[in-house]
């Protein structure tokens, strides 16, 4: 039983695209949803939350949470946009990630040291920067102009694909590997299917879990960047809503809300499922609510069936 | 195994203390072990042995007293730093993670990493090594028949009591430190694991054994060193008493020899 239970876990969300394509395909038929622009939009849409999406995956691995991401996203993009005027784009964009990595670190060092679950530290964090974007942007768009930046996080191309989507795919490249080949992703997944053992075997379980709670932040940083170069502007708004959509695709996507098992991949198709999802609903004359009400649905399914997995 | 080898002490607990915020766990702990000798750690429940265990796999830093390891005194303030000094604990939960393959937990935080001087600075898992030494350890320590790819859940008892004792000389401890290691094992699986006791043994690894099964200490160890309220009370050949000597010094009956015959005449 457990070797049919556990594959579904992981693959659901290879089963679950490949049926929501056939039924829009089914319903929407020849009304644009399959069209090459259409589907890049979905892609160029979605990237900012595969990459939000992915770092979780890092927190996970370790069985922590980092609620605050939906803040950070909108941190470095306000970061970047108002640094981008008077400093150079490297400048500005080494400054958003650095300031999403070390909140992240903080983030971390508070959960291991205060020995309090991260859900709160983390929580705390999201409602305390949410606040502090609100403060410095004024709760205005901050406009960004400078086009290369705009090219390279935002409308660009490279060799016909969107740069967007070359950004997703070496990111989830690049974190798959740490996964699968490298030290410090068995590691990370040690700690977090059984702390005490990795802690018994030398691994300093407090010092991974900060990393990984700042390459947590780094993601969202990266991701807030990606928001900001696609909307060609910058708001205190960016990131916040996404986080549901990012817990529940990483749900569907394969990756234990426990700790100690991620799937990189199947977060990047569980974050395009509820893209294409949301697309297909509006196309069909759904409205934004029923996206939500499918988003919750989606959550619960996913969660359940990890869960029984697990169990069996 | 030769004489001189057998005379070299491997680890030196030299009146160990430890004090806890309200209780003293241990109040004098000392005994030795010789390079090669399998150590039984006896003593009732609350007798200490957790914390002496604790203390030697350097999850504790003891309030007074000595640690020697090879006539070095050591002072541990992390698993890691114990694991260096060659100092290996199989825990009796045996601290693997049951998620991951055999072959994965064999090479916990020992990874053996890619050659490329790059590839090796990023930390990159070189996986046919590791199966190919881990192949190779199974075969020299065990005839137990054990899947490297398999995730750990799906062994049995003793097979992961195999895998945890064959990690520990992966990290190339030279004294294993077992804590209650044969209780929930069935016969057959318990022959397994005394055979690599034995046959580490022979191979000059010392291995101190927390056990309340004295049948199995009989059979299994060469001496016997007794804890009582956090003392060691007692350090006796195990070959020169018999269970119920053993339980009267675990029960703190008497301490010094003749007052042991007594009291285990009188228990018959």
């Amino acid at each position: 039983m457990k070797p049919i239970a556990s594959l579904t876990a992981q693959t659901l969300v290879y089963y679950a695209f490949v049926l929501t394509m056939m039924v829009f395909a089914f319903v929407l038929g020849d009304s644009g949803f399959f069209s090459s622009e259409n589907m890049l939009n979905i892609v160029r849409q979605t990237a900012p939350i595969v990459i939000m999406a992915i770092g979780f995956n890092f927190a996970l691995s370790v069985g922590l949470l980092d609620l605050s991401m939906g803040a950070v996203v909108a941190l470095s993009g306000l970061v970047a946009a108002m640094l981008l005027p008077n400093y150079d784009i490297t400048f500005s964009v080494l400054a958003s990630l650095t300031i999403g990595a070390a909140i992240g670190a903080l983030n971390g060092i508070l959960t291991v040291r205060l020995a309090i679950p991260s859900l709160i530290i983390t929580l705390g964090s999201l409602i305390f920067l949410s606040g502090f974007v609100r403060y410095i942007s004024g709760l205005e768009s901050i406009p960004i102009l400078n086009q290369s930046f705009l090219k390279l996080f935002g409308s660009g191309d490279l060799l016909g694909i969107p740069t967007l989507l070359w950004w997703v795919l070496c990111v989830s490249l690049g974190v798959y590997i740490v996964f699968q080949n490298l030290q410090f992703g068995r590691h990370l997944l040690a700690i977090g299917a059984n702390a005490d053992a990795a802690y018994a075997m030398g691994i300093n379980k407090n010092k991974v879990r900060v990393m990984a709670m700042s390459l947590s932040g780094l993601c969202a940083a990266f991701a807030g960047l990606l928001y900001a170069g696609r909307m060609q502007s910058a708001r205190y708004t960016m990131g916040e809503s996404e986080l549901l959509t990012v817990i529940a695709a990483v749900a569907i996507g394969g990756s234990s809300i426990f700790g100690g098992q991620v799937s990189i991949w199947g977060t990047v198709f569980g974050v395009w499922l509820i893209g294409m999802l949301n697309n297909g609903l509006i196309l069909s004359g759904f409205s934004s609510n029923a996206q939500m009400m499918v988003k919750g649905i989606i959550l619960i399914v996913a969660v359940s069936i990890t869960v029984k997995a697990r169990k069996l | 195994m030769i004489r001189t080898q057998l005379d070299q002490v491997a680890l030196n607990v030299v009146d160990l203390h430890k004090q806890f915020s309200i209780n003293e766990a241990l109040k004098g702990v000392s005994f030795t072990a010789n390079r090669g000798e399998v150590v039984a750690l006896l003593g009732d429940n609350g007798a200490g042995k957790s914390t002496l265990v604790n203390c030697i796999a350097g999850k504790l830093e003891p309030s007074h007293g000595e640690i020697q390891i090879n006539g070095r005194a050591q002072v541990f303030s992390s698993p890691s730093m114990a694991q260096a000094s060659g100092i290996a604990v199989v825990y009796q939960d045996l601290a693997l993670v049951k998620e991951m393959t055999v072959v994965e937990n064999l090479f916990l935080n020992n990874e053996i990493k890619h050659r490329n001087v790059i590839l090796n600075r990023l930390g990159w898992l070189d996986k046919k090594a590791m199966l190919k030494h881990g192949q190779k350890l199974l075969q020299r320590l065990t005839n137990m028949a054990i899947d490297l790819n398999m995730p750990v859940s799906k062994l049995s008892i003793g097979q992961q009591q195999v895998v945890a004792l064959i990690r520990a000389v992966n990290v190339g401890a030279d004294i294993i430190v077992m804590d209650e290691p044969t209780t929930a094992l069935g016969n057959e699986q318990y022959n397994h694991v005394a055979e690599l006791i034995r046959l580490l043994s022979s191979q000059g690894v010392t291995i101190l054994l927390v056990s309340h099964n004295l049948v199995q200490v009989k059979a299994l160890c060469d001496r016997a060193v007794v804890l009582f309220q956090g003392q060691s009370v007692a350090d006796v050949s195990v070959s020169e008493c018999n269970e119920m000597e053993l339980l009267a010094l675990i029960n703190g009956v008497m301490q010094d020899e003749t007052s042991v015959r007594l009291a285990c005449e009188y228990a018959r």
